[in-house]
């Protein structure tokens, strides 16, 4: 094994991180590149601090993910709910196929425009079209759960004389936990996507603007090192949400024996 | 306790409006307390059977009554045992998963559950095992925790298909003697079915064999207290379902351990 193989896995990101952000500011000072295109990393850090300092950053991320939570709250219950009338009865399944055809192709980004005239200017708007984005890989992976759960399971839930809402909730939703997370998690991507993009388009000024909008607004007024700030931003608080899901699978599916560990 | 008359399953086919009968004429009679073993080739509608005692499938044609009503819908009352390993809850351990049967089939209080899934886990002796989830045991420990939730429910009627069958001679010989002492305490009425003559007569007070697909009863055998494998009588009865299973029916395929 090489010494890089053998190294925790912490310390090989850790240093490629490192050797990244090397290259990235010896490019910026070294190469003159002009300030504007590019901004070097501790100029990112150094607005990424100041705008930390007087809560701005807080207060726009605070904002995105307020609508992105609010968006997927709703949008993972009607998938729950959609998938579950599919398990119960034939109507309840064709509706599911029908819907996921018509709106699973579309980007939920493009609906913005009418949800802006329903809402208006408002977060409503955002958390419409995030709830939509969220929805069919939610419905569709837990419908693809509960058509999964081994026969025997079912019959043992049957036996015990479980029917309905009690056997979703009893022996359902968590036979089908691994294809339910992993639905979750495909409707945080898609959500993650679409409220940033979102609030770029949306520009709502003030303390109602998100992520998307301080970069909108960075650009506004050419703050390159604030555009990377809040991009810098977005990207770790996904990375955060990724291990988020992690530390939730070991905790569940993967301490039940339902998924072997990562 | 059962009582069926003339009782055919068919299976149908939605893909081609076929229809498979999976059982044809069977009538049988399931007395009190006794332990009543089906046995018969594979695929001849033996686990058909039992899904049909325990409701979770209607017969086609005839009458099959439980305790004098047409079982309709499956209950605790009739629990099974299944053959597979994943009817226990993967999300629970051994414990909470007799603690949650016990809580939405009988509706039994929290401490009250607790205290009877502990004294059932000790009677098929998986204590040591109770914080476990089902995917840490061993198949053996799995059989044991699902005959200790389905004995929980204290059923009128127990129902096991095959219980034993994935598991290697020796657990599988200490479990049929765990079996028929749990049976002289608790007296409940069982359902057996099996592939093993051995266990048919062991466990059996009788044994009913049933023939080639589609399934027919071939015979009933009285084969109560056959405790001691090495008699005379034992040897004798294993010779008769022999013959009744293998040598009547020349294309059979039962399987080799089966034929011991
Ligand atoms: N869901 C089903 N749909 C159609 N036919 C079925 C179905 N389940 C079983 N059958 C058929 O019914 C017959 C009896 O099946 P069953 O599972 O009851 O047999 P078995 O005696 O339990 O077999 P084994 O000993 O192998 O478990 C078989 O011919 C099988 O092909
Ligand atoms: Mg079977």
């Amino acid at each position: 094994m090489s010494t890089w193989a053998r190294l925790p896995a912490v310390a090989r990101y850790a240093l490629l991180v490192a050797a990244i952000l090397a290259i990235w500011q010896a490019y910026v000072t070294l190469g003159h590149v002009q300030p504007l295109l590019v901004a070097s990393p501790l100029d990112v850090a150094g607005a990424a601090w100041a705008d930390l300092k007087d809560g701005q950053l807080e207060k726009a991320t605070y904002n995105t993910l307020i609508n992105l939570i609010l968006g997927m709250i709703v949008g993972t219950l009607i998938g729950f709910a959609l998938a579950s009338f599919a398990v119960f009865s034939r109507i309840g399944q064709d509706l599911l196929t029908v819907l996921t055809s018509i709106f699973n192709p579309l980007p939920s980004i493009a609906i913005l425009p009418l949800a802006m005239i329903w809402f208006g200017l408002q977060p409503k708007s955002i958390v419409f079209v995030v709830a939509l984005a969220t929805i069919w890989p939610v419905a569709l992976n837990t419908d693809n759960g509960f058509r999964t759960i081994s026969q025997t399971t079912q019959l043992a839930a049957r036996n015990l004389g479980l029917r309905g809402w009690r056997l979703v909730t009893g022996v359902l939703l968590p036979a089908a936990l691994p294809s339910i997370i992993t639905g979750v998690k495909a409707a945080w991507a898609f959500g993650w996507r679409t409220v940033v993009a979102a609030e770029l388009i949306f520009g709502v000024a003030g303390s109602a603007g998100g992520l998307g909008w301080y970069i909108n607004n960075a650009r506004y007024y050419l703050n390159t090192s604030n555009i990377f700030a809040g991009l810098v931003v977005i990207s770790v608080l996904g990375i955060l949400v990724e291990g988020m899901f992690g530390f939730i699978e070991r905790r569940t599916v993967v301490k039940w024996g339902m998924k072997r560990a990562a | 306790m059962v009582v069926a008359e003339d009782v055919a399953v068919d299976y149908l086919n939605p893909a081609h409006h076929g229809r498979t009968t999976a059982i044809e004429d069977a009538s049988f009679d399931v007395r009190r307390g006794e332990t009543f073993v089906i046995i018969g080739p594979s695929g001849c509608g033996k686990t058909t059977l039992l899904k049909t005692i325990a409701g979770f499938m209607r017969p086609t044609r005839g009458k099959l009554l439980v305790e004098g009503h047409p079982a309709r819908e499956p209950g605790p009352d009739r629990a099974v045992v299944f053959q597979d390993f994943d009817q226990l809850f993967a999300w629970r351990t051994v414990r909470d998963n007799v603690v949650y049967a016990l809580r939405v089939a009988r509706n039994t209080p929290v401490r009250a559950a607790r205290e009877k899934a502990d004294a059932m886990l000790a009677l098929v002796d998986i204590t040591r095992a109770a914080d476990k989830y089902p995917h840490e045991l061993s198949g053996g420990m799995k059989q044991r925790a699902a005959i200790a939730r389905a004995l929980a429910l204290e059923p009128t009627m127990l129902l096991m298909d095959e219980p034993f069958g994935a598991l290697d001679m020796i657990t599988r010989n200490q479990l049929q003697i765990e079996l028929k002492n749990i049976h002289r305490r608790t007296g409940v009425t069982i359902v057996l079915v099996t592939h093993s003559i051995q266990e048919a007569i062991y466990l059996g007070d009788r044994v009913m064999v049933m023939s080639r697909h589609p399934a027919r009863i071939r015979e009933i055998v009285d084969t109560h207290d056959q405790s001691d494998v090495e008699s005379p009588r034992f040897a004798e009865l294993t010779g008769k379902l022999r013959e009744l299973l293998v040598h009547r029916d020349q294309e059979l395929d039962v399987p080799e351990e089966a034929v011991l």
